[in-house]
């Protein structure tokens, strides 16, 4: 008759005890989850013990304090000596702690299906065909949400009550009235940042005078209506996209459906249209203070006076390079607002997706409008404009 | 004799809460005992929701004190996070992490505050999910692929996920089908027997508090109107109460409890 006692710890404990071929083990103190890392100690501890011997009789009396994850350390040690064959028993539980211990006798009897992981290389190529199938689908996307829009659109022409112009005045003030502060600092601090640089350039030539050229065309035809808009992709078409995604979360576009009312006619059409309103004057107010800006360094950093740099001005520049910038605008608040409501619309049920949604559109609609800037570029070299 | 801060688990003493000028809580006052189940009833609206986030420190309040477990809640956020270890919480819309799956939500407390093996972290959130019914293979789902009645098992194997000393829990059983808010009630119980639970509980659902709750308190008008074993409350003459438990659904639900 041989005996061994080990106690591993003071406050949870646990004795182990052979007696010929059955093991005993008593618990004893706090089994709970404040102590877990010395419990996984002793329950590793007596594993292999409870392996070797025939029969395992647990005495849980002297356990004061019991949870629910020292209860499954106890069954787990119950467990592995059944599933070696040998039998088990379980004795001394006090009344208070029978109903967790019959409890977690009933859990992780079955092991959830583990999900097979894919090989790397075929995981990798998978990845980059769903990619590639991804892109396409954004072309579809795009496409289909262009043409429910045009739908949209039949169906206020022809009934122009429906088009809901409350929602479209309270959009055309979000986007276009409580832009404008920002969008005047930042394109007079661009117009401003040109000119000297400019000045600074062209004076190794003597050709300061030319600033005025440069500041002009350049504000007037490119950057006035670009810069807008890759504002207004940030500042709006992220917002759009939030919005209707999380709406999308909270069903609030589903129910929208339910109730006989078209999402697209209410909440998309009110939005871009607001949007293709406002990038036009938004892209004029910003030309504007951009050449305000690249005037105030003239005068103020190359000594050119105000009276000189309009003069000049009027010879640099036509309507045309007025037209060429502000008829770009409308095309790429299209391009803005349907790219924003579409990522909307893709968003899943997690924050995650929502965020991931968010950045997505606002990476894709700026990429969109400098793409269809250089299109608009090359089309009006071609028409002489 | 235990002392009385020994005696209490949740203490709140002449609670002012409002929003604005709308006064929601009104000088309230209540003791919730260790280990009991206490449930909490009221109108719609009535404000048992802000109560029970005014008592877990998520809203300020204008008036009164509040003690959990004998260390006063604060009126800001500081003294909300020291207490977390100590209680669960089952929001009334569940509140998951809609980025993480069902196991992970579950596990996330527990690799918060404790030092455990990923085999056993797995075991234990397995565990509490079979606890609330779920099945095994339910943990890799994601929250916006739950049913409701799911969203609600789930996040109360979150909110016991470390086994907390209370558990506040905002209509529990609301969405259930009737064997499954048994079942939940049935648990409820086991959990409060083996450790000696406190459970805080906002519930509209009769059986429930016939069953498992051992004292019920009627909020309205901002106050608590009644409390005391059901027995006692089907007693009380209060009018909101006798409208409440003796109302004509209640009547359809039980005949003979009048
Ligand atoms: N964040 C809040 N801001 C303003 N009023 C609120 C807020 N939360 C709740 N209320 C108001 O407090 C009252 C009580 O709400 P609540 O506690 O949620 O009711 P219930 O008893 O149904 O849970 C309602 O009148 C509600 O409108
Ligand atoms: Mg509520």
């Amino acid at each position: 008759m041989s005996s061994r006692d080990i106690i591993l710890s003071t406050a949870p404990l646990l004795t182990a005890t052979a007696t010929g071929d059955v093991l005993e083990l008593r618990p004893g103190g706090s089994w709970i989850a404040a102590n877990v890392a010395t419990l996984e100690r002793l329950s590793d501890a007596v594993a292999p013990q409870l392996e070797r011997s025939g029969a395992v009789k647990l005495d849980m009396a002297e356990v004061r304090e019991l949870d629910t994850l020292g209860a499954w350390l106890l069954e787990k040690m119950s467990r592995r000596a059944t599933s070696a064959g040998h039998r088990a028993e379980v004795v001394g539980v006090s009344d208070n702690y029978a109903g967790l211990i019959e409890e977690v006798r009933q859990v992780n009897r079955r092991a959830p299906e583990p999900v097979p992981s894919p090989n790397p290389v075929v995981a990798k190529i998978n990845y980059i065909g769903r990619s590639t199938i991804g892109a396409g689908e954004d072309v579809t996307a795009f496409l289909q949400m262009l043409g429910s829009l045009c739908i949209a659109i039949l169906g206020v022409l022809r009934r122009p009550r429906s088009l809901r112009l409350t929602s479209l005045v309270y959009q055309f003030y979000r986007v276009c009235w409580q832009a404008i502060p920002i969008v005047v600092l930042i394109t007079f601090l661009i117009g401003a940042i040109i000119a000297q640089q400019g000045i600074f350039h062209f004076r190794k030539f003597g050709a300061d005078s030319y600033v005025v050229d440069m500041v002009g065309i350049l504000v007037l035809r490119e950057l006035g209506a670009l810069i807008v808009a890759i504002m207004v992709a940030g500042r709006s078409g992220s917002a759009y996209t939030a919005e209707l995604g999380s709406m999308k979360m909270r069903e609030e576009i589903d129910a929208l459906s339910t109730m006989g009312f078209d999402p697209i006619e209410v909440l998309m059409l009110p939005r871009i249209i607001a949007l293709v309103c406002a990038l036009p004057i938004l892209t004029f107010i910003g030309s504007m203070a951009a050449l305000y800006g690249g005037g105030l360094v003239a005068w103020f950093y190359g000594g050119m006076g105000p009276a000189i740099f309009v003069a000049r001005l009027h010879e640099a520049v036509s309507v045309t390079h007025f037209e060429v910038g502000i008829i770009k605008a409308p095309f790429m608040a299209l391009v803005i607002g349907i790219v924003a409501c579409s990522e909307g619309l893709r968003v899943k049920g997690s924050a995650e997706s929502l965020g991931k949604q968010t950045t997505t559109s606002v990476v894709k609609s700026i990429f969109l409008v400098i793409v269809l800037d250089g299109l608009f570029a090359v089309f009006f070299a071609s028409i002489g404009m | 004799m235990q002392d009385v801060g020994e005696q209490f688990a949740i203490r709140v003493h002449d609670l002012v809460v409002g929003f604005r000028r709308h006064v929601v809580i009104d000088h309230l006052k209540l003791d919730v005992r260790r280990g009991e189940i206490l449930g909490l009833v009221g109108a719609s609206g009535g404000g048992k929701s802000v109560l029970m986030r005014t008592i877990i420190g998520l809203i300020p309040r204008q008036e009164g004190e509040i003690e959990v477990m004998g260390a006063p809640i604060g009126n800001h956020d500081r003294a909300t996070r020291s207490a977390a270890g100590r209680w669960g919480i089952l929001f009334q819309q569940g509140a998951l992490f809609s980025s993480l799956t069902v196991r992970q939500n579950i596990q996330f407390p527990l690799r918060e505050n404790l030092v455990l093996s990923d085999a056993l972290m797995d075991e234990i959130a397995t565990a509490k999910l079979e606890m609330v019914g779920l099945k095994p293979e339910d943990g890799d789902k994601f929250p916006s692929e739950l049913s409701g009645g799911m969203t609600k098992r789930v996040a109360l194997a979150r909110a016991l996920a470390l086994d907390p000393a209370i558990v506040f829990l905002d209509e529990p059983t609301s969405g259930l089908d009737p064997i499954a808010a048994g079942d939940f009630d049935a648990l409820i119980k086991t959990l409060q027997k083996t450790l000696g639970l406190t459970v805080f509980m906002v519930t509209h659902d009769l059986a429930s508090l016939n069953t498992v709750c051992d004292r019920v308190a009627a909020l309205a008008d901002g106050k608590i109107v009644a409390i005391g074993p059901m027995r006692e409350l089907l007693q009380s003459g209060h009018p909101w109460v006798r409208a409440y438990f003796h109302g004509k659904r209640s009547q359809m639900l039980q005949p003979k409890a009048s």
